[in-house]
């Protein structure tokens, strides 16, 4: 049986003076998963380790950290992928360590919420379905298919230096609903992004869109967005037919 | 102290779709759920949700009444007729209320919501949003959810999200609250509230191949069970026929609605070869395609004697990729497979439980105040065998009379009992030191080898074709692992962030509900739907056609029968 070291980055808030290095050695086997590996060692090891997860399957976006270089969804990083001996994993960036691998998420829920993140019409609905052309509807392709992981998050350098940035997410979020033709609130949404803490912050660095695991445009979309707001509300020439 | 007039344990789809409709009706509603409610199982459902719209070409005939007969049909008789029909009368108006509410279904080439054939349908009523159907709708109703939360014109809305509720306060027979965990900061809490719902999902995760999220540990199912109320018809299980290989990953039966092909290793699509499902095809029932699918593989006809192909080369690039994006990324991702251009390894896995804790055709049980939506609970309207694209209708059908009947229950006063704070307190006092003593447990026992034997054992004991023999040897294998489960050790201890701890009393719930579910098994002497006994491979009305209902004991589970409500159609051989 062939093993891997991990190397987890732990880190107790109420305990810890500053985050330390355990190193633990896990056995392998073919298709095993860096969320296998965390198991493993809870399990077996040392029980006190603390991480998220549920759908192992990469569509719950409970287990985005930080492994061997970059943010991936430890459920499905599999371990031969990374073609190391060495696991290297520590949690993500820019929201507060509560213990090891497990963030507070708070910050990321807070700017999701802020954007308004629901369907807001512009008329009551009859009792039949609204249309939508397959048209229209493409224009939601990939763009709905975020999981909130929080990987752009936390690799976004502008939310380093930043904390009150909305971020990819959010800014993705909004342009959701944007593209959608069923929503009226673009004036008000564009209030809600605007601003020193809004999607001008974004400095085009595609780090959100290198990690994201459902490979989603974000970085692309935020453009759009800040392109849309500019023509809206300066720049009428910049609007498409 | 928390208070708040209902609580609902749960954030997936019934849970979030019950605490909308109480919210609707001005009820102060806490969602209670161990994982952020987007983190549910409900996220991974794929492939669509029924509902008689008769959007498709072929589906313009279509009525609730034959979603209806569709679904009983499909249970083997045994779900019960008034509630599945309930379930499909209130399906257009449900569906097209989470279109209204924004969540992006595939459309027809007129604008309307897109449907696709599903296994044991008689029309293409499966709505659905490319293969990401559950995951477009659980981000919908929480988008709802963050609406009324910040909303002011109606009542309270509040999430608790990671903590977990570990106990009921019953008293004197009337559900008064839950104890609720918080692991994030180490508390242990009572929430008194006046009704309680349950929508906890399902318990695939007793099994070791299922489609199941971690979290699907059946711990829901289990604390009510403990608490004296029965949990009905728990021996049906559904194996969904395509579950990707090594990981039991859900493949979407709509691969085969869109006309993926089944096939063995000698390149057949062998389903032609059983008379059960040689004219429906890819898209008979699922008991039925993961039967033909276990003999093919039983008898040397799949891949390393584990998995058959499904194959969707057929279909054309484009078509995958409009219609079955998700599944192509999980097979690339886990398998590294591109079904474009070969063929996917599946194998049944399980999937589903059609039982569940009892409730009526208001999601009441037996006591007052307490309620059951959504996978956990059981109606029933699946009966011995569930049609795909039924449950997540379920969850929003069953999620919003729940919520319906729970906010009239307090509005019309409750049970009018209300006991006194003692009671809540020692309530507290009793799961803290039973916590507390899991740490100081005197045993060797590691609680992550009693769950890999466990989901060993259901594996080999209690899967698709059932006998005697096996049952019985499982069954001495689950008593054995309950014993040792009273002799683990933990290597952690504290209440804050622990989840050593967390898991072991999940596996408390995993370990209940599989010895009501083998027990179930061994009892039920035929087969129907779901439950295949191959010493006894026939339906038998006249000594079978009942629901099982199982009664917490110390010494084990206690079953007696319940009438199933077969007032519209009378039962005929199924055939297909």
């Amino acid at each position: 049986m062939s093993e891997v070291t991990f190397k987890v980055l732990r880190y107790d808030p109420e305990t810890d003076k500053k985050p330390h290095v355990e190193t633990f050695v896990v056995p392998t086997r073919s298709g095993m998963t860096v969320l296998d590996g965390l198991y493993y060692i809870q399990e077996h090891i040392d029980g006190s380790l603390a991480f998220r997860s549920s759908c192992r399957a990469g569509v719950c976006g409970s287990c985005a950290m930080h492994i061997n270089g970059t943010y991936r969804l430890a459920c499905e990083t599999q371990i031969d992928a990374l073609n190391s001996k060495t696991v290297k994993v520590r949690p993500m960036a820019h929201l507060p360590v509560m213990k090891d691998l497990f963030v507070d998420m708070d910050p990321f829920w807070e700017k999701f919420k802020h954007i308004k993140p629901y369907l807001i019409p512009g008329d009551e609905p009859g009792e039949k379905e609204r249309f939508q052309t397959p048209d229209e509807r493409a224009h939601l392709d990939r763009i709905i298919d975020c999981i909130l992981c929080g990987a752009c998050y936390a690799s976004c350098t502008v939310n380093n230096y930043d904390e009150e940035y909305l971020g990819p997410a959010a800014l993705l979020k909004a342009q959701r609903f944007f593209s959608d033709s069923r929503d009226a609130a673009e004036e008000e949404r564009m209030d809600l992004v605007d601003g020193d803490h809004g999607v001008w912050r974004c400095h085009t660095i595609f780090n959100c869109q290198e990690v994201c695991p459902k490979e989603i445009d974000i970085t692309g979309s935020i453009a759009v967005l800040k392109r849309n707001m500019v023509a809206n509300r300066w720049s009428p020439s910049l609007k498409k037919e | 102290m928390r208070y708040h007039q209902v609580v609902v344990v749960g954030g997936g789809l019934a849970g979030l779709r019950a605490a909308l409709e109480l919210n609707k009706r001005n009820v102060k509603v806490a969602v209670v759920s161990k994982v952020h409610p987007l983190r549910s199982h409900s996220v991974e459902a794929q492939g669509g949700i029924n509902a008689s719209l008769g959007n498709h070409p072929r589906g313009s005939h279509d009525s609730p009444e034959l979603h209806a007969f569709d679904t009983v049909k499909g249970s083997d008789y045994l779900a019960d007729q008034k509630a599945a029909l309930r379930l499909t009368e209130d399906a257009p108006k449900r569906v097209r209320e989470m279109e209204h509410w924004g969540v992006p279904f595939s459309r027809t080439p007129d604008g309307k919501i897109a449907q696709r054939p599903f296994g044991g349908a008689g029309f293409p009523r499966t709505c659905f949003a490319s293969d990401k159907t559950g995951h477009v709708l659980l981000h919908t109703l929480y988008e709802q959810c963050v609406k009324y939360e910040q909303a002011s014109e109606r009542g309270e809305m509040v999430i608790y999200d990671e903590q977990i509720v570990t106990g009921l306060v019953v008293d004197d027979g009337v559900c008064h609250g839950v104890i609720v965990w918080d692991f994030q900061n180490g508390e242990i809490d009572v929430i008194k509230s006046d009704a309680v719902i349950f929508a906890t999902g399902g318990a695939g995760r007793i099994f070791g191949k299922t489609t199941n999220a971690l979290v699907s540990t059946g711990l829901g199912m289990a604390i009510p069970y403990w608490g004296g109320i029965p949990i009905k018809d728990f021996e049906f299980v559904q194996f969904h026929p395509t579950t990707l290989f090594g990981t039991n990953i859900l493949m979407t039966e709509g691969a085969r609605g869109e006309g993926g092909y089944l096939l063995n290793n000698k390149g057949e699509r062998f389903l032609a070869n059983y008379d059960d499902s040689s004219k429906a095809m890819e898209v008979a029932p699922r008991d039925i395609v993961a039967r033909n699918m276990t003999r093919e593989i039983d008898e040397g006809r799949g891949f390393e004697d584990e998995y058959l192909h499904l194959d969707l080369r057929h279909l054309g690039r484009e078509k995958i990729l409009e219609r079955l994006p998700g599944i192509r990324d999980l097979a690339m991702k886990f398998v590294h497979v591109d079904p474009i251009d070969d063929p996917i390894p599946v194998q049944p896995g399980m999937h589903y439980t059609m039982g569940g804790i009892d409730t009526d055709e208001h999601g009441a049980s037996r006591v007052p105040g307490f309620y059951a939506a959504g996978e956990c609970g059981c109606v029933s309207v699946h009966g011995a065998n569930r049609l795909g694209g039924n449950s997540m209708l379920e969850t929003i059908v069953y999620g919003a009379i729940a919520g319906d009947s729970a906010a009239q229950f307090v509005l019309d006063g409750g049970s009018g009992k209300v006991p006194d704070d003692a009671i809540f307190e020692n309530a507290k006092n009793r799961e803290l030191s039973r916590l507390e003593g899991m740490f100081n447990g005197a045993g060797e026992e590691n609680p992550a080898d009693i769950k890999d034997e466990l989901e060993t054992t259901m594996n080999r004991k209690c899967w698709v074709f059932r006998e005697e023999k096996t049952l019985r040897e499982g069954i001495q294998k689950v008593e054995e692992l309950q014993d040792r489960y009273k002799k683990i050790t933990l290597n952690s201890s504290g209440l804050r962030l622990n989840f050593d701890l967390l898991w072991a009393l999940e596996l408390g719930g995993n370990l209940a509900m599989a010895e009501v579910m083998i027990k179930g098994a061994a009892r039920r002497k035929e087969s129907r739907g779901s439950q295949f006994r191959t010493d006894y491979p026939t339906r038998d009305d006249d000594n079978w056609l009942e629901h099982t209902l199982a009664y917490y004991t110390e010494d084990g589970p206690r079953f007696e029968a319940s009438e199933v409500d077969l007032s519209i159609w009378e039962p005929k051989e199924r055939k297909y």
